[in-house]
């Protein structure tokens, strides 16, 4: 059965600099695939490029149809969600308008409303800050807002770029937390960008690791949790 | 002290005009950063074309509607055809293209419709003073008039999806496109949701001013002035802004500068508030990244 | 081994032809245009001199706009002060024509100085803005009542030609052309000049990179004001020279549009190109004589065609594309001759 996601031979870059030289790596369904890397490595640039934010040379598959062409508003149609770096929360808008604009593609009434009420059961604050606007949110219930909102999309395939990022340890290991008992409600598969490799490798099935825009190590996580030489020299543990 | 009453409330009816084309211009700023220079010229041609349908017979509100949707269409088009090719170019490409665009519109008026100078009729009878005198019924009529076409844009943008999808287009074009909004498509509607409203004010102020190619030419100044006022990136301090300019223009119109000097104050309004709060009222503080 | 202070091979030649072919260039426009004294009709003179007065009030926009990035759509207001300047102290105090110029110049000029502080705090967007209302209010302003004794009000003012001096054998529209040519030489000697050396660089510096130029010690505010300054008396000058030639002033004349008129004839020239400015100026003089024929309406639409058409395509109007285009011609010449 083919990977949910496949991408081969991706390059991309911004204008004259190159970022992406050439990788090579899937997401299996119903898995969790996690893009470890420094600062600069290229892994945000690879979400931007699945996700058509950006256009890339190569070719990216989604169940086997080909999307590096398409523009992001289409490829989020094909069941996409994408929780940016920096949450991208709509900061002059309402918690409740954020969500509903997650659910802006969704023509099921019915479901959108049950998706509300499951939301408001992973995210409970965001239900009690529903009508606060989101600027004023933390920073923790902002990546919540962010996630609620990519959910609501009814996502195949769910980015999360740099979840952990200026988070404390505590409420990052909430999110993860909840974002387990997502994925084994939903069975949503998982492409996860991160610089915190420990909290990735614990959550994620299978690893690459990005360095200056190429592929240098790929395998189980377990296997790489454990791989004491690889975590030295790559991971900084 | 009626005559001060009277300049207030004859400068919250030709207030209700700047706020209606102060909003059309934030709502073009807010998602491109761009000022159209040409919102006031779009308007008068579109007055221009109820004043064809009503000379070919058509009923004022079947000519107001037509015009509106007609407007609706247009400035879509300007958009999707002029504009959008030149979004991120440099800023003097950018004002090149909207004055040019003035400069087309204004001359097409005069070409199709001539200079003459032409009445415009009104939907709310002569001008007959009411409420005691202190304005005529076509300046309470196309009060009411902008009042409500303001309130229905309100309404739609806070209470539709489309609305949303706008506004967070606006706002971050960036999270909109994650959420499947397609931002470009929203800025064409946005432009020509802008270009009706011009269209109602071009409508309702034509009686008054009478309509010539270069009818919005102190309006549109008059506008800048209070979207500047109410915040430039704020469709209700456009809305206020508007109002607010209007009230000032009469009031020091009457009794300052005289009326020979009105459109000076719009000037002063416009430096002093660039000078001690370029975001207006209602703005939010500029923050440029170095 | 090579010497790194050598410059790339021929650089060097291509720039020294293409600085003997301006100065050779130059003299003989000058030559053509003192000629044309005695080979034109009067009607011709007249628009020669409207000419060489709208060439300054490009260049005004030039400097400010081109070479120091400050977005103006209101420059009509300064050169409506120079055009009134000359005109009350004609009319009213008996000066002669030739000793308003100057006072024209800084009367503009402190005018312009004046715009200049608050436009400091304004960056592109927001100074056309300002500009833009500051010239659909300079008409009202000009024609309110308490001044109309020093403006002659709506009806405006009216002044004497200007003859030939010395009894020199010339009629007064040559003697008007020759005097406008002159003071034009003189503009843009000066602008020319300005747009050299440091203080140019300085302004261009402003220009392309504010953040970078402050931080190398450049004084945006000082070196922007005066900018303003000067640009504006150099508009002031233009306005002057054309109370000479039209022997006429009135509020009407300098309404939004003629700023706009100048934008126009500054893109098509070539936004900071300094001979560009004089070919902005035969186009605005020129055009809707032209297309005038044609209809009312044909000015304002061909220019706002040209506008568009031009910041789509030549961005850098004719100007930036002659140059180009005789780089490339120079350059490959070059090129075949050393490759042996």
């Amino acid at each position: 059965m083919p990977a949910l996601l496949e991408a081969r031979g991706l390059h991309a870059g911004y204008g004259q600099t190159k970022v992406l030289h050439g990788l090579d790596f899937a997401v299996e369904q119903g898995r969790t695939t996690t893009l470890l890397g420094a600062n600069g490595a290229g892994k945000t640039t690879t979400l931007r490029a699945i996700c058509g934010l950006i256009r890339p040379q190569g070719e990216v598959r989604l169940a086997d149809k080909r999307i590096d062409r398409e523009p992001a508003e289409e490829i989020v149609r094909r069941g996409v969600g994408h929780v940016p770096d920096g949450r991208g929360t709509l900061m002059e808008l309402t918690v409740e308008e954020n969500l509903r604009l997650g659910a802006y593609t969704r023509r099921d009434r019915n479901g959108v409303k049950a998706d509300f009420e499951r939301m408001f059961r992973y995210f409970p604050r965001l239900k009690e800050r529903y009508r606060q606007q989101a600027g004023t949110l933390s920073g923790g219930e902002q990546q919540m807002l962010a996630i609620a909102r990519a959910l609501l999309v009814k996502p195949r395939l769910l980015l999360l770029d740099e979840p952990s990022f200026g988070l404390a340890p505590l409420i990052v290991a909430d999110i993860f937390e909840i974002l387990r008992r997502i994925r084994a409600d939903e069975g949503v598969s998982i492409l996860l960008v991160e610089q915190n490799s420990s909290v990735a490798l614990d959550f994620a099935d299978h690893a690459y690791l990005l360095e200056t825009g190429r592929i240098v190590v790929s395998g189980p996580a377990a296997d790489l949790r454990k791989d004491e030489a690889v975590r030295r020299a790559y991971l900084g543990y | 002290m009626n005559g001060l009453a009277h300049q207030v409330i004859s400068g919250l009816a030709s207030g209700s005009i700047y706020a209606a084309v102060a909003l059309a211009l934030v709502m073009i700023y807010q998602a491109t950063h761009h000022v159209n220079f040409a919102q006031g010229e779009m308007a008068t041609l579109s007055t221009y074309i109820c004043l064809t349908l009503i000379n070919a017979g058509v009923p004022y509100w079947g000519a107001f509607v037509i015009t509106v949707i007609v407007s609706f269409v247009m400035g879509a088009v300007v958009e999707r055809v002029l504009i959008r090719p030149v979004n991120n170019a440099p800023i003097l490409t950018v004002v090149g293209v909207f004055i040019g665009l003035l400069l087309v519109i204004n001359a097409m008026d005069g070409w199709i419709f001539d200079y003459i100078i032409k009445p415009f009729p009104s939907p709310f009878g002569g001008g007959q003073p009411m409420l005691d005198g202190f304005i005529s019924s076509h300046e309470l009529g196309e009060t009411g008039v902008t009042l409500i076409v303001l309130l229905l844009v309100y309404l739609f943008f806070r209470h539709t999806t489309l609305g949303l999808a706008m506004r967070a287009a606006a706002f971050n074009p960036t999270s909109a496109r994650l959420c499947g909004v397609r931002v470009n498509r929203m800025l064409a509607l946005g432009w020509g949701l802008a270009a009706a409203i011009g269209a109602v004010a071009g409508m309702m102020v034509a009686p008054i001013v009478f309509l010539d190619p270069n009818m919005m030419f102190g309006i549109l100044i008059y506008a800048f002035a209070g979207a500047l006022l109410g915040g430039i990136d704020s469709p209700l301090g456009a809305v206020i802004g508007g109002f607010i300019v209007g009230v000032l223009e009469n009031v020091f119109g009457a009794y300052i500068v005289g009326t020979e000097l009105k459109l000076t104050v719009a000037l002063i309004i416009i430096v002093a508030v660039l000078l001690i709060k370029p975001a207006g009222l209602l703005g939010r503080p500029v923050q440029s990244r170095v | 081994m090579r010497d790194a202070n050598l410059a790339p091979i021929g650089a060097d030649e291509t720039q020294g032809r293409l600085e003997t072919w301006r100065v050779v260039a130059v003299l003989v426009f000058l030559a053509i245009a003192i000629a044309l004294t005695f080979l034109v009709s009067s009607y011709r003179l007249f628009q020669l001199s409207m000419t060489i007065s709208y060439a300054c009030a490009v260049l005004s926009l030039t400097v400010l706009t081109g070479i120091n990035g400050q977005l103006s759509l209101g420059h009509g207001a300064f050169y409506a002060v120079g055009a009134y300047a000359t005109a009350i102290l004609m009319t009213n105090y008996g000066w002669p024509y030739w000793t308003t110029i100057p006072v024209a110049a800084i009367a503009a000029g402190i005018i312009g100085f004046l715009v200049g502080f608050p436009a400091l705090r304004l960056a592109g967007l927001y100074l056309a803005l300002v500009t833009l209302a500051l010239a659909v209010a300079a008409p009202q302003i000009l024609k309110v009542n308490a001044l109309s004794d020093l403006t002659g009000g709506v009806q405006g003012l009216t002044t004497d030609k200007a003859e030939a001096p010395f009894g020199l054998p010339l009629n007064p529209d040559q003697w008007i052309y020759l005097f406008c040519l002159a003071i034009g030489c003189i503009v843009f000697l000066l602008g020319w000049n300005l747009t050299r050396g440091r203080i140019g660089r300085a302004m261009m510096a402003i220009r392309d990179q504010p953040l970078a130029a402050e931080s190398m010690g450049i004084n945006l505010a000082a070196v922007k004001t005066r900018t303003f300054a000067i640009s504006a008396a150099f508009a002031g000058v233009a306005g002057a020279l054309t109370t000479i030639v039209v022997q006429f002033v009135a509020p009407d004349s300098f309404n939004l549009f003629i700023s706009i008129w100048f934008f126009v004839g500054l893109v098509v020239g070539g936004v900071a190109s300094i001979p560009g400015a004089l070919f902005g100026g035969a186009f605005i003089e020129f055009v809707p004589n032209i297309a005038n024929d044609i209809s009312k309406a044909a000015p304002g639409a061909i220019y706002g065609m040209i506008l568009i058409a031009f910041m789509y395509v030549l961005p850098t109007g004719v100007a930036g594309g002659l140059h180009r285009l005789f780089r490339r011609l120079f350059a490959r010449r070059h090129r075949t001759a050393t490759a042996r």
